[in-house]
């Protein structure tokens, strides 16, 4: 049998399936339907230094194959996190990744020091990709320098695995790549959701209180998979795969685009064990082509003889 | 309380009212313990417009048969598909969900209920109904409907306790809209329990805040996951935004901002 183990940088996963942050909760909100112990890791919810009571109401909205979400980084703030939530998760034995959002630089900072102090969080991912805040989030996943400069600022207060999310709605998703690389990431992670809309025809009003919104599922795939396989070739760090991750056909696709791991999101809304079928049909995939390791699969894809 | 992902197995699927279904699903394990008030999420395959889940209240749990009922309006495409099931199609529930209703304990079986539901509304109604009745309770169902043909399942309710209906044609029962039932007037009730169109649970909520009787609303917001992990069902409370998929969908109108 395939061994699943892959590294990111210095972080070391049991699996290449894991869970993207917003659409898994703390991870415990999953345990009744399978052994979460079994992923590589849990990105868990947005959390930022100040608690953040989101967006208003509609937050949501149905599209084919998809879905739009404007919650808003609603969460509790970072101490809520440390005192209330951190006890009842840290023991678990997958890697608990918290997902730092903010708003400017300094709430970036503050955030990622006090994650530092928590010795069973082996890493964070940077969002500098959330479309929903109307200050600060997008602004700096945008610009390559908006991304440089809070990468920079939070690698000096981070020593431990920094992974840096990015947003697909820019121009050139390799250059924030490479400004992000260029300032000390141990990995990226890719994508985020995709700026959208949806319209009530009957109210003529928007279905979503902020007009604008978050699409995610399985309409974005080829959007993220085609910009993973430009990240492979344009970074030498780590990159993982996000977006509409519905099946172990999806995430061998982004692995052989590249990817060396890939979080699983708006699919378990539908099957809350889809991770673990996921898994499953990752592993039957090595062995039937001969993959001694899952890690093989990372930029597999043979592209001679095609083009 | 554990929740599980099921296969279930349709029974019966009965067209009650052109809008209407009846659908009644087999478990071939035993079904897990649930309360009125709770949910539950189908998966509607097949189908390019339905794509997440859709919440359905438990409208009535079999235990002799292990069968559970959800009673759907046709709004769209995912209850269009329900409703179109035959004997013998596989459905994928994920249930419990969500908090239910607070039974008063059963050495209170003075304890006065009033059960008013709105159109499709009245679905975990049932559901409570009976499990007031094996409490040893005498729950009164107040139904409202715009016309007769639309007021569901009066026959099963009636199993379980008194029931009095408004219709706004006129149609059946009294005139107009439930909170001017007459009922309201000569009996004087403990516990109110409602569901259905907001602007009806809105006006059911002043009529108990203003006579001062504890009152429960079963809410309705969209859902993704219907598990707590998306945030997306969020109702603003006097607690700040709060999920209605596990805090919810039942709340104490005190804790809603419905009034001032
Ligand atoms: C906790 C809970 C319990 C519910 N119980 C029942 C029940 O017992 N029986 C039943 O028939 N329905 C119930 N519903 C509503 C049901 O989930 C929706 O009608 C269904 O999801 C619509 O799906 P669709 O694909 O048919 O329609 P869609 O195509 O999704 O929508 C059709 C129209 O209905 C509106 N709509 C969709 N969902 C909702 C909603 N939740 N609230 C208000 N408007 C909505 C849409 O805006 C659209 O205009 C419940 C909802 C919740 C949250
Ligand atoms: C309801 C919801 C909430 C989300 N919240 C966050 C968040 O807090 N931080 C973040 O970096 N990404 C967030 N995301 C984005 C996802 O982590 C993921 O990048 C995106 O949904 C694409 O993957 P998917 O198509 O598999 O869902 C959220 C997505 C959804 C659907
Ligand atoms: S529907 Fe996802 S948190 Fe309630």
């Amino acid at each position: 049998m395939a061994e699943l183990k892959i590294n990111i940088g210095k972080l070391s996963l049991k699996s290449p399936v894991t869970t993207a942050s917003g659409t898994f909760g703390y991870g415990m909100e999953y345990a009744d339907f399978m052994d979460i112990e079994r992923l590589g890791g849990i990105f868990v919810k947005g959390t930022t230094a100040e608690p953040r009571e989101g967006n208003p109401y509609p937050r949501m909205a149905e599209t084919p194959a998809g879905m739009l979400n404007a919650v808003g980084l609603q969460n509790k703030g970072s101490d809520y996190f440390i005192h209330s939530i951190y006890p009842k998760i840290k023991d678990l034995d997958t890697n608990i990744i918290v997902n730092v959002s903010g708003s400017t630089v300094s709430s970036y900072v503050a955030c990622a020091e006090k994650m530092a102090a928590l010795e069973k969080i082996p890493a964070i991912e940077l969002n500098i990709s959330c479309p929903n805040v109307k200050k600060g989030g997008m602004a700096f996943g945008v610009t390559a320098t908006g991304a440089a400069e809070v990468v920079r600022a939070v690698r000096e207060v981070y020593p431990k695995v920094l992974i840096v999310k990015l947003s697909p709605n820019v121009t050139d998703i390799t250059e924030i790549a490479k400004a992000v690389e260029a300032e000390g990431a141990d990995s990226v992670s890719l994508i985020n959701t995709l700026l959208g809309m949806a319209i009530d025809v009957n109210k003529r009003k928007p279905i979503l209180s902020t007009i604008t919104g978050g699409l995610s599922g399985p309409c974005v795939k080829p959007v993220a998979l085609r910009m993973v396989w430009q990240t492979y070739k344009a970074v030498k760090i780590p990159i993982i795969g996000i977006g509409g991750i519905a099946s172990w056909k999806d995430a061998v696709e982004f692995m052989l685009a590249g990817a060396a791991a890939v979080q699983v999101g708006t699919s378990n809304f539908i099957d809350p064990a889809i991770s673990m079928k996921i898994t499953g049909g990752i592993r039957e995939y090595c062995d039937k082509y001969g993959f001694k390791t899952a890690a093989e699969l990372t930029g597999a894809l043979e592209i001679s003889g095609n083009v | 309380m554990k929740k599980y992902m099921l296969d279930m197995t349709v029974k019966e699927c009965i067209n009650i009212h052109a809008n209407h279904c009846l659908l009644k699903l087999i478990s071939d394990c035993t079904l897990p313990g649930t309360l009125p008030g709770q949910f539950v999420q189908v998966r509607v395959d097949n189908s390019p417009a339905t794509f997440l889940r859709r919440p359905v209240s438990i409208h009535y749990i079999d235990e002799v048969n292990n069968e559970l009922w959800l009673l759907i309006q046709k709004v769209g495409d995912g209850t269009r598909m329900m409703s179109k099931c035959r004997p013998g199609d596989r459905l994928n529930l994920i249930l419990p969900l969500g908090n239910g209703f607070t039974i008063p304990p059963c050495t209170d079986n003075e304890c006065k209920n009033l059960l008013i539901g709105g159109g499709v509304g009245t679905a975990p109604l049932l559901f409570l109904g009976a499990r007031l009745k094996a409490k040893g309770h005498k729950p009164v169902f107040l139904l409202g409907a715009r016309t007769q043909s639309e007021l569901l399942q009066l026959q099963y309710f009636q199993a379980f306790g008194t029931v009095y209906t408004t219709t706004e044609d006129g149609s059946c029962g009294e005139k107009g809209f439930v909170t001017r039932h007459s009922i309201l007037k000569s009996v004087r009730f403990d516990n109110i329990y409602t569901c259905g169109p907001k602007p009806m649970m809105k006006a059911v909520a002043e009529y108990a805040f203003s006579s001062s009787i504890s009152c429960e609303v079963s809410l309705e917001n969209t859902m993704a996951c219907g598990i707590g992990a998306c945030l997306c069902c969020v109702e603003d409370t006097r607690e700040g935004n709060i999920c209605v998929c596990t805090e919810g969908p039942v709340f104490n109108i005190d804790k809603l901002k419905w009034l001032n």
